[in-house]
C-alpha cells in the first residue's frame, strides 16, 4: 500500500507539474493569492486564535473526565436528557475529530440508540470547540452562533425523526451494559473549568474587534481589551502554579502538540487550496467569482440546495471548511448558502457515508443523508433570509 | 497470547499500539498483535469509543489511551493465567 501511494504522489506531482498552465497571469496570480491567503492566516490568526484553541482543546481532551458526559449516552439513560446531552457532547467528547465515528458506533449499537447516535453524529463535528472559535473568529460571530444553534438544534430533530422512522432498532438492541465511568475524578470540576474559562477569556478579549464608537460598551472593552487579556493570563498562570502537577502539564502540553501536529498540516494545505482556487475575499483565485456566485450566491432555493450537496459530499479536514468558506464568501457566495455548507459539510463526506453505511446499514444511512441535506439546506434559507 | 488494538487509525490508536510494542519488549514477551480497523468488527467488541485494547479476548481498556504500567499489568496477568 505505501509503495502505491508513493507512486500515485509522484505521477500527481509530475501531471501537475507537466499540465498546469504556470505561464498564464491567471494561473500565476491564483499562485500568489495561495501564498497571500496562507500569510494573512499565518499572521491574523495562527497565534491569536488556533495555537489558544489548540491548548483549550488539549486541556478538554485531558483533564475533563468523558465518563462523566458518556454516561447520559448509555442504555439506561432518561431519553429527554440523552438527546440534550448528545447534542452539545461534541464539545467535549469530540474534540478530536476522529472520535465521532467510533462513539457514533458505541452509541448506536450498545448505547441509548439510534435517536442519541444521529443526534451526536450530526452536531458533534460542527460542535467541536477549535471549529466554533476558528468559525468565529475567521467568518464572523453571526455566522458563528447560527453554525451552532443550527447544529445543536436540528441535531435534535434529526435525532428524534431518525428514532420515529426506525422505532424497531432500539427494541432490538438496547441491552447493553451501562457504560461504565472508570475513577472519580481527583480534581473537583471547578479547577478545570475555571483554568479553561481563563483561556477562553484570553481568547475572546485578544480578538476583541474594534468597533464604532457610538456602540458604547463594545468600544469600551476594545479600549480595554489588553488590560482584560493581560489579567485573564495572569489569573491563568496563578491557576497553573498552583493547581496543576508537573505530570498534568506533561499531559497538556503533549496534548495540544498532538492536536497542532494533526491539524495544522492540513488546515495551511486547505488555506493554500481555498486561496489557489478562489481567492482571497476581494480577490480572484482559479475559479472566477461569477462562477461562485451563479451558483451559489443569493439566497435561493437552488443555491442553498447545491450548498447543501455539496457540502455532504466534500471531505473537510478538520478546519478546512473555515478558509474554504472564507474564499466562497469572499467570491460572492451567499450567507444562507454559506450556512448550508457549515452544517452538512463537516457533517458527512463521501468516504463518511460508507462507513456510516457499514455502522447503520443502507437504509438507515440514506435516511440520514436526507435528513441532513434537507436540514442544511433550510437553516440556510432562514438565515440567509434573517440576514438580509 | 492475544492482543487485539481496536481503532481506525487515527493517532491515539496508533499510540496504544506503540504502548503495546513496548510493553511487550519491556516484559520480554511475545504475543499475536493484531491491528482492528474495520468499523463493525470493532462494534462487535461492544466498546463505546476507540481506542480499545483487547487481550485474550477480553475487553481491557476503551476510550483512552491507558498508561504503559497498566498493559504490562495486563500482559502479565494473561501470561500467568
Amino acid at each position: 500500500m505505501k509503495e502505491t501511494k508513493i507512486f500515485l504522489i509522484l505521477l500527481a506531482v509530475f501531471l501537475t507539474a507537466y499540465f498546469v498552465p504556470f505561464s498564464q497571469p491567471a494561473v500565476q496570480s491564483a499562485i500568489v493569492e495561495a501564498f497571500l491567503m496562507l500569510q494573512e492566516y499565518a499572521r491574523l490568526h495562527v497565534l491569536s486564535c488556533l495555537v489558544p484553541a489548540f491548548f483549550i482543546a488539549g486541556a478538554i481532551s485531558v483533564f475533563i473526565r468523558k465518563e462523566s458526559v458518556i454516561r447520559y449516552l448509555g442504555p439506561r439513560a432518561p431519553r429527554l436528557l440523552s438527546y440534550g446531552v448528545a447534542s452539545v457532547s461534541g464539545a467535549i467528547l469530540a474534540v478530536c475529530s476522529c472520535t465521532v465515528l467510533p462513539l457514533f458506533a458505541g452509541i448506536y449499537a450498545r448505547g441509548a440508540g439510534i435517536g442519541p447516535a444521529t443526534v451526536f453524529l450530526y452536531s458533534g463535528p460542527a460542535i467541536n470547540v477549535l471549529a466554533i472559535i476558528m468559525t468565529a473568529k475567521v467568518l464572523g460571530a453571526k455566522i458563528g452562533l447560527a453554525r451552532v444553534i443550527g447544529a445543536v438544534g436540528f441535531s435534535v430533530a434529526i435525532g428524534l425523526l431518525m428514532q420515529i422512522i426506525f422505532r424497531e432498532h432500539d427494541d432490538k438492541v438496547r441491552n447493553g451494559a451501562e457504560f461504565a465511568g472508570e475513577g472519580a475524578a481527583d480534581r473537583p470540576l471547578w479547577k478545570t473549568a475555571l483554568p479553561i474559562g481563563a483561556m477562553v477569556g484570553i481568547l475572546v478579549f485578544m480578538n476583541w474587534a474594534k468597533s464604532d464608537p457610538s456602540v458604547k460598551a463594545w468600544y469600551a472593552v476594545y479600549r480595554a481589551k489588553w488590560i482584560l487579556t493581560a489579567a485573564f493570563g495572569a489569573a491563568l498562570v496563578w491557576m497553573i502554579a498552583g493547581w496543576f502537577t508537573k505530570d498534568e502539564l506533561k499531559e497538556w502540553t503533549s496534548s495540544t502538540w498532538a492536536f497542532a501536529k494533526q491539524i495544522l498540516p492540513l488546515l495551511l494545505g486547505g488555506v493554500m487550496l481555498a486561496g489557489f482556487l478562489l481567492g482571497r475575499p476581494g480577490h480572484e483565485g482559479i475559479f472566477p467569482s461569477s462562477v461562485v456566485a451563479g451558483l451559489v450566491g443569493g439566497n435561493g432555493l437552488l443555491a442553498n440546495l447545491f450548498a447543501s450537496v455539496s457540502g455532504a459530499l466534500m471531505y473537510f479536514a478538520t478546519l478546512t471548511e473555515v478558509p474554504i468558506l472564507q474564499g466562497l464568501l469572499g467570491s460572492g457566495m451567499g450567507q444562507g448558502p454559506a450556512l448550508a455548507l457549515l452544517l452538512a459539510g463537516p457533517a458527512l463526506s463521501l468516504p463518511s457515508m460508507i462507513v456510516i453505511g457499514r455502522i447503520m446499514g443502507t437504509k438507515k444511512t440514506l435516511v440520514y443523508i436526507a435528513l441532513v441535506v434537507v436540514t442544511a439546506t433550510l437553516a440556510g434559507l432562514l438565515f440567509g433570509a434573517w440576514t438580509h | 497470547m492475544e492482543i487485539k488494538v481496536l481503532g481506525m487509525g487515527c493517532p491515539k490508536c496508533k499510540e496504544v499500539g506503540k504502548r503495546v510494542d513496548a510493553a511487550l519488549a519491556e516484559l520480554n514477551v511475545s504475543a499475536d498483535v493484531e491491528k482492528v480497523t474495520d468499523i463493525k468488527k470493532i462494534m462487535a467488541y461492544g466498546i463505546l469509543a476507540t481506542p480499545g485494547l483487547v487481550i485474550n479476548g477480553e475487553v481491557k481498556c476503551s476510550g483512552k489511551i491507558p498508561k504503559l504500567e497498566d498493559i504490562k499489568a495486563w500482559i502479565h496477568e494473561a501470561a500467568a493465567s
